[in-house]
């Protein structure tokens, strides 16, 4: 019975809360991934993109809610979501546009591009704020929970509750359906190979005739989709504050290069890697241990780290690998 | 930047000059309409802007290192004066002080022995590393926790942390320094000599943990609960000492000043004179650097890494030396900061100010010129102030033909974050139009 | 006129010429060879044909058409297709992608090329679903010169197919271009080994400094004493 306790504290404590994490980490870390792999630079303006796709969608978030439509148990934000997307892309295709596309016209150096992305980042911050301010904002409606901790521990009769919040169950399906929708357009359809071949070899792309200001703004939609459903599932899991979420790019450009900068599958093993290891040291393993170890008392919540030292759990694995893998565990791109 | 057309600096020798007037106007303008106390307050953060700019600007303009922690660098250089010029807290040291040498001491060598490990083990190497680790980690834990309790028991309302050295607050600088070297040489040697990009995460990373140290660790500088009443270096003197001094009130008289102006007109100008010295002494020693041989091997490395690795020059050796000493400078500033600000508040490291807004003077400065960096240093302040001022003002005119209600209010409201999208903006600006910023490399 | 005639071109990268009045001409189904040594701007005049290169002087016609304006996407549509000498595949794509890329700008049905290009090199069609950056050098050149050939282009363009792959492989890769010329392609290419190369040519030339030093039919050049003592070692 006690080992069952501390198999359903470990689910409750860390697994499904780490689940829902890398599913979010994943898809933020796809977006950084695509836009490495195919406009070739890192973009610093990536967590303040999902800052702005998730206050778009917040703000017709509360449009409909006022309006009196909701979405029966499910968030509100999933309606709003499809427009959030729209205008963020519509927002990041504006600043490819009227910013980016100069310099690959000139054939900037990688480095001026990060650069430039600095700027879009500050605009984008701003942007953001003058949007919808710079408080926490909780949006979440619909059901809380898929199961209940009350729930759990009347039907099981263990001491120990489970509970998934429906957010948390809404963030891992979307980001499967997502991700498989995304790897299917990739490895099937002629657009998606030809984002490949041009990630891949960008002169021989154009050589075959493949059109590179085609694959460059599909490039900004798709990130730019990923970008606002990352950001909306991690607010609804959460909450929304425009800080939090440039702070995000830390844990998101570590999965990335983590898994392999510009492999997609890596972004994924990347930030699934980051986001278990982040709870597992983060977590107080202490009521496990008591289930595992009969008569353990021990004095401290043998918690490894503080939670809020998170960050430094990216940071090491991020240092660990560029020490003994520096292409990713997956191979991603070396140049 | 690599892109360097000849002839493109526009204005030749007059430039400078002309440009570092403009940038003084400014502030007697802003001297005239809002009092010399408020301008001296801009001029005296600026003039660290500077310095802050200096050393961003060895990394970036000398050797293109891409350094997306600042933040985290001038937070450590600013535990320097904590360190060294508060008065050590009664008992603190003998409480706990051992337990932390001792924690660290066990840190060390569970490092090393890992370290050995990887260099001699063949066979079952991950695991025993790994073993290591975690045996070290937990006998760390054992020895600090109890020792880190100790000191923040005592007194925690107003001191639990143990204190500094009780030493003269000049001293607290050159160790700013040296605390933000240390770290950059840990980033540095791992990050360095991988791709450009690395570098910029890995630094983004050690800039968010450096700034979640200062803000949890209460044994070291009080965490959130910030250090107050950080001493003045020599030889500023406080306010309530100059308006009791009979001598100091006479010369005030005669300039027809009253004592309460005159005093922190005073204290500011000292400060104000102190940072310009150190500035001077710096960009004195920086342009000698440059114009050395190291200086041309190092723009050597920067135009073409290739060519100069070719050539049997070590590039991350000499990456490594750079990004070292910016950061050296970096924490310096940090450190001088701190002593005029005379309190230590981890919380308010905040990146997109001390990081990414020391980018924005670099590359409007001039990325590469030493006198770019400056006067990037002292207008992008400038504005970044006074933007917070302008954005409600020309919102209010933007909003005045807009019917009160909601939007007009919530408009108004957010009108102080207009200043990010300013510098975005300007930093945008000058990348497409003048890549060699306001005073180019030559 | 021949098929593809480019005459008198002169033309650079930058201020300096590297071609001077440099002619080459390749009649339809027939194999013509640049060979030259090193520097001589072998590379440099077929990246000219192939329209990579701005030039000062001369004119490009393909089968009668002036291509000299047009970009190097424009001349796939003409009928180019281009081998790069180095990074001609699309490593992390299979190679059955790698020939639908090498389609891309078909709009139609191309599977009987493909099965082409299969027949042709039998090798392929057996790793078709392998990653082309896995292939050995010698499969992976099959895999560029099989992506080129899917836009069914009426003259290949091949810049030094042979490098560094062992002289089995190159045997084999010359084989397969001789079947490609049969099936009515013409073929331009540049080669480091020159005697293999004209071996197989019905047209040699041979640059020097950018400009034509000897043009002659390959048997006639390996007779020639004068040549085959400077440039071909004996």
């Amino acid at each position: 019975m006690d080992i069952l306790n501390a198999l359903v504290a470990i689910l409750n404590y860390v697994v499904v809360p780490a689940t829902a994490y890398g599913a979010q980490l994943a898809l933020g870390a796809l977006g950084v991934t695509l836009i490495y792999g195919i406009l070739r630079f890192s973009n610093f303006a990536h967590g303040d993109t999902m800052a702005f796709g998730t206050a778009i969608t917040i703000l017709i978030t509360w449009a409909l809610q006022s309006a009196g439509i909701g979405f029966g148990p499910l968030p509100t934000a999933l309606i709003a979501l499809p427009f959030g997307i729209a205008a963020t892309a519509l927002l990041v295709l504006g600043t490819d546009k009227i910013v980016y596309s100069y310099y690959r016209k000139v054939r900037a150096a990688p480095v001026v591009l990060t650069m430039v992305s600095v700027g879009v980042m500050f605009l984008m911050n701003g942007l953001t704020r003058l949007l919808i301010g710079v408080d926490e904002i909780k949006f979440a409606d619909g059901a809380r929970f898929l199961i209940s901790a009350q729930e759990f521990k009347k039907a099981t009769g263990l001491a120990e509750p489970l509970a998934i919040r429906s957010t948390q169950a809404i963030t891992v399906i979307t980001a499967a359906i997502v991700v498989a929708a995304l790897f299917w357009f990739l490895a099937k359809t002629r657009t998606g190979k030809s984002m490949r071949a041009f990630s891949d070899n960008e002169d021989l792309a154009l050589l075959s005739g493949i059109n590179p200001s085609r694959v460059v703004a599909m490039t900004w939609i798709i990130a730019a989709a990923l970008a606002t459903i990352a950001g909306t599932l991690y607010g609804l899991d959460k909450s929304f504050k425009a800080f939090n979420y440039f702070q995000l790019l830390l844990p998101v450009f570590a999965a990335a290069i983590v898994g392999g900068l510009g492999n997609p599958l890596g972004a994924i093993a990347g930030g699934f890697i980051i986001a278990y290891s982040e709870v597992a040291v983060t977590y107080a393993w202490k009521k496990v241990a008591m289930y595992l170890i009969p008569g353990f008392q021990p004095d401290s919540l043998l918690q490894l780290l503080s939670t809020e030292y998170k960050f430094a759990v990216s940071f090491t694995i991020l240092i660990i690998v560029l020490l003994f893998k520096p292409t990713g565990l997956f191979k991603g791109k070396s140049v | 930047m690599s892109t360097r057309q000849p002839g493109a600096a526009r204005g030749g020798k007059l430039r400078a000059p002309l440009l570092f007037a403009a940038m003084a106007a400014l502030i007697a303008i802003e001297a005239a309409t809002t009092g010399w106390n408020g301008a001296l307050v801009i001029v005296n953060m600026g003039l660290i802007s500077a310095i802050l700019a200096l050393g961003v600007n060895m990394q970036w303009g000398y050797a293109g290192l891409f350094n997306t922690g600042v933040v985290g660098f001038i937070a450590l250089g600013g535990l320097g004066p904590v360190l060294v010029s508060m008065k050590p807290t009664p008992g603190a040291f003998s409480a706990g002080g051992w337990g932390i040498l001792i924690a660290f001491a066990i840190a060390l060598v569970t490092i090393m022995a890992a370290v050995w490990l990887n260099r001699h083990l063949t066979r079952m190497k991950g695991l025993a590393i790994l073993a290591v680790l975690i045996a070290g980690f937990f006998l760390y834990r054992a020895v600090f926790d109890p020792a880190v309790a100790a000191i923040q028991a005592i007194n925690p309302a107003s001191a639990g942390y143990l204190g500094g050295l009780g030493l003269p607050t000049l001293l607290s600088w050159p160790l700013g320094a040296l605390l933000a070297a240390g770290a950059a040489w840990v980033v540095g040697k791992t990050a360095l000599g991988l791709r450009s990009d690395y570098l910029a995460v890995a630094t983004l990373g050690i800039g968010e943990i450096i700034v979640a140290v200062l803000k949890n660790e209460e044994w070291l500088d009080r965490g959130v609960l910030n250090v107050t009443g950080i001493p003045r270096p020599w030889p500023v003197p406080y306010e309530v000492d100059l308006q009791a001094d009979p001598g100091f009130l006479g010369r005030a008289a005669a300039f027809g000043l009253d004592p309460v102006t005159a005093s922190t007109i005073s204290v500011k100008l000292l400060y104000g004179t102190l940072f310009a010295a150190v500035l001077l002494v710096l960009i004195w020693a920086l342009q000698l650097a440059l114009n050395s041989p190291w200086g041309r091997m190092m723009r050597a490395i920067r135009d073409n890494e290739v060519a100069a690795e070719a050539m049997g020059k070590n590039v991350t050796g000499r990456h490594l030396q750079i990004f070292i000493l910016g950061c050296a400078v970096i924490g310096l500033a940090g450190a001088m900061m701190i002593s005029l600000d005379g309190q230590m508040t981890p919380s308010s490291y905040n990146p997109l100010r001390y990081t990414f807004l020391i980018w924005v003077m670099v590359i409007v400065g001039g990325s590469g010129n030493n006198w770019g960096s400056v006067l990037g240093g002292m207008l992008i302040w400038f504005v970044w102030i006074k933007a917070e001022v302008w954005g409600p003002q020309i919102m209010h005119v933007v909003t005045a033909t807009l019917a009160d209600g909601a939007l007009k209010q919530h408009l108004v409201d957010s009108a102080p974050h207009m200043r990010l999208v300013m510098m975005g903006l300007i930093l945008l600006l000058v990348l497409r139009f003048s890549p060699r910023g306001l005073l180019p490399e030559k | 006129m021949s098929f593809l005639d480019a005459s008198s071109m002169t033309g650079g990268y930058g201020a300096a010429d590297i071609l001077h009045d440099c002619t080459l001409k390749v009649e339809k189904g027939q194999i013509a060879v640049i060979v030259g040594p090193n520097g001589a701007g072998k590379s440099t005049a077929m990246k000219a044909v192939f329209g990579m290169l701005r030039l000062r002087a001369g004119k490009v016609t393909l089968d009668g058409d002036d291509i000299t304006a047009l970009s190097p996407q424009e001349r796939v549509r003409k009928g180019m297709g281009f081998v790069p000498q180095v990074n001609n595949v699309f490593p992390t794509m299979s190679v059955e992608e790698n020939l639908e890329m090498g389609a891309f700008i078909r709009t139609d049905d191309f599977r009987d090329t493909m099965e082409q290009v299969y027949d042709l090199f039998p090798i392929l069609r057996e790793k078709r679903f392998q990653n082309a950056g896995e292939l050995s050098g010698g499969q992976r050149q099959q895999v560029a010169v099989g992506r080129a050939l899917m836009t069914k282009p009426k003259l290949l363009m091949l810049d030094e197919p042979t490098a560094g792959v062992s002289p089995i492989v190159m045997d084999e890769l010359f084989d397969r271009i001789i079947e490609v010329a049969r099936t009515g392609i013409s073929i331009l290419m540049v080669e480091q080994n020159a005697r293999q190369a004209l071996e197989i040519a019905d047209m040699g030339y041979v640059l020097v400094q950018g400009a034509n030093r000897y043009t002659d039919t390959g048997a006639a050049l390996m007779a020639d004493p004068e040549v085959r003592r400077t440039f071909l070692g004996g």
